[in-house]
């Protein structure tokens, strides 16, 4: 295990002290196979106990570190020491309010995240005594891809949509409304239209694709927006050329024959 | 608000505090539930968990299997009414949450499909590939959702309970973000807090581990079962202690040693061939196949490392396929952490603290001794565990307890009065004042980090995969003197919002407790069980110690130990069998 000294330049916000932030520089004895979250703690645990950062899996599921490591928003336990160089900038992400250090304000989110209804909408629930849902291996690939989001909030740091405009829902709650919707077990994607569709949903998006580049997981919520688009356009002109027509889920009988 | 009311305050939302509310909020949406959590609910624990929920489902397995499995891998401390009643309601509960959307791996008839496991005699692990924890808690969190009588009070870090006049009457919570003191003054409360990994230096657990809802339990006097059972995981990985599923060898991954040679037909679960095979070898329990790497180690047979020494875990003969569909999730984890592709290479491997057996006393229904308060899940102990958890167990345990307390607290709150709100804010007023003295203490040179390494240290050499008289004593020394410390404890952040150092003493504060109550509740079970083993008792007593610990909270002093029978109703103890020719 070889040893290297790395200057972690970390951004630091205390809104009872301070009125804005500012960098604060540590000097971090590393070993060479840690990650960023390893000489965070280092630093927690030897030199200054005052800084305030979340974390708790270490193994890239929970999401709780993502943080923005010299310039790129990453999950701070899988930031390898070495792939970086000996001095490395952290900050909070950014497009959210700083609570404190490196701590963002996620309350948005966990509004934006219920209100594109993330739970099965089924016509016809099996009943309990009937115990589960057939699905082939190829119906849950179809949605599986977008079921890996772990909430860490890379996508948000760096869309410039939510940059711009903090009404729109964004990408991991709209790749999660995709996931619902492409699962042959659910039948309300007239249900989330409301939310999804609206001015605020996926017509906001520009597509520049950086949500997908981000992500941790490989969710990539910009296919998932494309594809909402295209089901939403297909059901707005199946509305206007053939009124009454579609059944009140929008596209029940159709889900259950597309994943097969 | 200072107090907040609440029908129901539910303490942690992982997988058994979200199934606690989705159960009460589906049976009776006019109750009103305060779901309390140090952490955003989809941060919790259980989003670890990789291999997958056990369930009966297939025609060639059945209740009673799954029954045997769980009881002689246990060692025979289950309570067994309860061990019955959970493997009958397990395939309802997973079925329960495939109807809520969760993404369960299929076989091609497009049915769930199941997976073999350690210990068992038949293939019953539902697997969502290897991020099965992950799965269930997103699905659980994000159906939460849809119930507008669940509130959430995230980032919200419970410190007391509220007790008085026999009964539990809320609890006392730090708001992170303002580092307000709350009371919820609640008719009942279930804790689902998980367990305490993190007293050992070396776990799969996550940093939020820390035992703060058995410590919680304890302090209000509700005893701690079984609390020396603490479960190591054959195959983490060195260094950071990341869980490399057993799904590796319920897919059919070898354990070798230095020389190369499958080392488990020595310690009673071989012959090695015919592979794979149920039961058998790898596919052995986890307290045996630790304790078999310890001795592989202390014959010199295992291979050195920079962060101690492993075995092999070989898996290239599955191919990159079957390892890209069935343990993707592991396969990025060793390569990213460690440099090696287990499609090429073997993976290196050691044991390391996965799982607390014990836990808040609690009854089949999800009751603990005192009124008015349940506890489910990795933090409670009825016990289906006994001395040894089988493998894929506990993420079906936090559905089912986690439901049944939700069930227990319907039956029970008809009948409760209100919590005395002069009360809770009494006792809101004392944890407050504690807290004070906590941020004006002068710096005493003790740390939070001095300490806890401390208690890491001692419960690792003491307490670990074999322990002895001696090496507890010493630990029981050292986890007093650290309690005793621990009173000298300061901050260096004296701030309110978001004191992580706060919150993390207070945090160690539980872990000490739990850490004394496990090295006590060792030092006392003179015997060889399971998790448990003694180097200077090497046998199982059933004469003796065919019972429960009950580990009792005595203010600054060591717990009070006492014992309860276990519960048999239809497997009288034998001998633990694994191996053999046929599965």
């Amino acid at each position: 295990m070889s040893e290297r000294q790395i200057t972690l330049e970390v951004l630091r916000y205390r809104p009872e002290s301070e009125s804005e932030p500012v960098f604060q520089s540590y000097s971090v004895p590393c070993q060479e196979e840690w990650v960023v979250l390893d000489a965070l703690n280092y630093i927690k645990d030897n030199l200054d106990r005052t800084l305030s950062y979340r974390w708790s899996c270490h193994m890239a599921v929970c999401g709780s570190c993502g943080m923005v490591i010299n310039d790129n928003p990453m999950l701070s336990c899988k930031a390898f020491l070495r792939d970086l160089p000996d001095h490395i900038r952290v900050e909070p992400l950014h497009n959210f309010p700083i609570e404190r250090d490196l701590m963002v304000e996620l309350d948005d989110f966990m509004d934006k995240l219920k209100s594109v209804k993330p739970y099965l909408i089924p016509d016809q629930p099996v009943a309990e005594e009937d115990g589960t849902y057939r699905q082939s291996s190829a119906q849950l690939k179809k949605y599986k891809p977008f079921a890996m989001c772990i909430n860490c909030m890379a996508c948000y740091s760096v869309c410039p949509q939510y940059g711009l405009n903090e009404g729109f829902v964004g990408p991991a709650a709209l790749a999660l409304a995709h996931r619902y919707n492409v699962d042959s077990r659910d039948q309300g994607r007239r249900a989330r239209e409301d939310v999804v569709a609206s001015n605020t949903g996926i017509w906001e998006c520009t597509f520049v694709g950086a949500c997908s580049e981000v992500c941790p997981k490989n969710v990539d919520p910009a296919a998932a927006i494309q594809q909402t688009k295209i089901a939403s356009t297909v059901d707005y002109f199946k509305d206007l050329l053939m009124p009454g027509k579609r059944d009140k889920s929008g596209n029940a009988k159709q889900a259950a024959g597309d994943g097969a | 608000m200072e107090i907040i009311k609440t029908d129901i305050a539910i303490i942690g939302a992982g997988a058994a505090g979200l199934s606690a509310a989705i159960a009460i909020a589906e049976t009776d949406p006019t109750l009103n539930i305060s779901l309390i959590s140090k952490v955003y609910p989809m941060r919790s624990h259980t989003c670890a968990a990789e291999g997958g929920a056990a369930g009966v489902s297939k025609p060639e397995d059945s209740l009673d299997k799954h029954f045997d499995d769980t009881v002689s891998g246990g060692d025979w401390l289950c309570d067994q009414d309860a061990v019955e009643w959970f493997v009958e309601q397990a395939p309802k509960e997973l079925a329960r949450i495939e109807r809520w959307g969760c993404p369960w791996s299929r076989d091609e008839e497009g049915n769930v499909a199941v997976r073999p496991f350690g210990g068992m005699k038949v293939e019953r692990t539902w697997y969502a590939a290897d991020k099965t924890g992950f799965h269930i808690l997103h699905t659980l969190f994000q159906t939460s959702l849809q119930y507008p009588s669940i509130q959430r009070f995230d980032e919200y870090y419970s410190t007391d309970l509220i007790v008085s006049d026999g009964r539990c009457q809320g609890v006392t919570a730090i708001e992170m973000r303002s580092g307000q003191l709350k009371a919820f003054a609640a008719k009942c409360v279930i804790i689902a807090t998980g367990g305490a990994g993190r007293v050992f230096p070396f776990t799969t657990n996550g940093a939020i581990k820390t035992g703060d809802g058995m410590a919680m339990a304890y302090r209000a006097g509700v005893p701690l079962k079984d609390m020396e059972f603490v479960q190591y995981h054959p195959t983490g990985l060195p260094g950071t202690g990341i869980l490399m599923t057993e799904g590796c060898r319920g897919e059919g991954g070898l354990l070798v040693n230095k020389d190369g040679y499958r080392y488990l037909q020595d310690y009673g679960l071989g012959p090695p061939d015919p592979w794979p095979r149920n039961k058998a070898m790898e596919l052995g329990p986890r307290d045996i196949l630790s304790q078999a790497f310890w001795h592989e180690q202390q014959k010199g047979r295992t291979i050195k490392t920079p962060h101690g020494d492993v075995i092999h875990m070989d898996m290239r003969h599955l191919g990159e396929v079957l390892i890209n569909e069935r343990l993707p999730f592991v396969r990025d984890l060793a390569l990213s952490y460690l440099g090696i592709d287990m499609v090429h290479e073997p993976v290196p491997v050691r044991p390391v603290i996965h799982y607390t057996m014990g836990g808040i006393d609690t009854d089949r229904q999800a009751r603990t001794p005192l009124d008015g308060l349940f506890a489910a899940g990795e933090c409670a102990c009825v016990s289906i565990n006994g001395s040894n958890r089988l493998g894929s167990n506990s993420l079906t345990e936090c559905l089912v307890f986690g439901r049944e307390a939700g069930k227990s607290v319907i039956d029970r709150i008809t009948t409760m009065s209100d919590a005395d709100t002069t009360l809770v804010k009494q006792q809101r007023d004392k944890s407050q004042s504690e807290m004070a003295d906590l941020f004006m203490r002068e710096n005493t040179g003790e740390s939070v980090s001095g300490l806890r390494r401390e208690m890491n240290d001692t419960m690792e050499s003491g307490a670990g995969i074999y322990r002895s008289a001696d090496s507890l004593n010493e630990t029981c020394a050292t986890i007093a003197s650290l309690r005793e410390r621990f009173n000298a404890v300061t901050l260096e952040d004296k701030s309110n919002v978001f004191n992580t150092d706060l919150i993390q003493a207070l945090e160690l504060k539980s872990m000490i407790e739990v850490a004394q109550a496990m090295a006590h509740s060792a030092r006392r079970r003179d015997e060889s069980r399971g998790s448990h083993q003694r180097l200077d008792f090497t046998e199982r007593d059933d004469d003796n110690f065919l019972k429960h610990t009950l580990a009792g909270y005595r203010g600054a002093d060591a717990p009070s130990i006492d014992y309860r029978a276990v519960v048999i109703t239809k497997s009288q103890p034998a001998k633990r069998v694994y191996g053999g020719a046929k599965s």
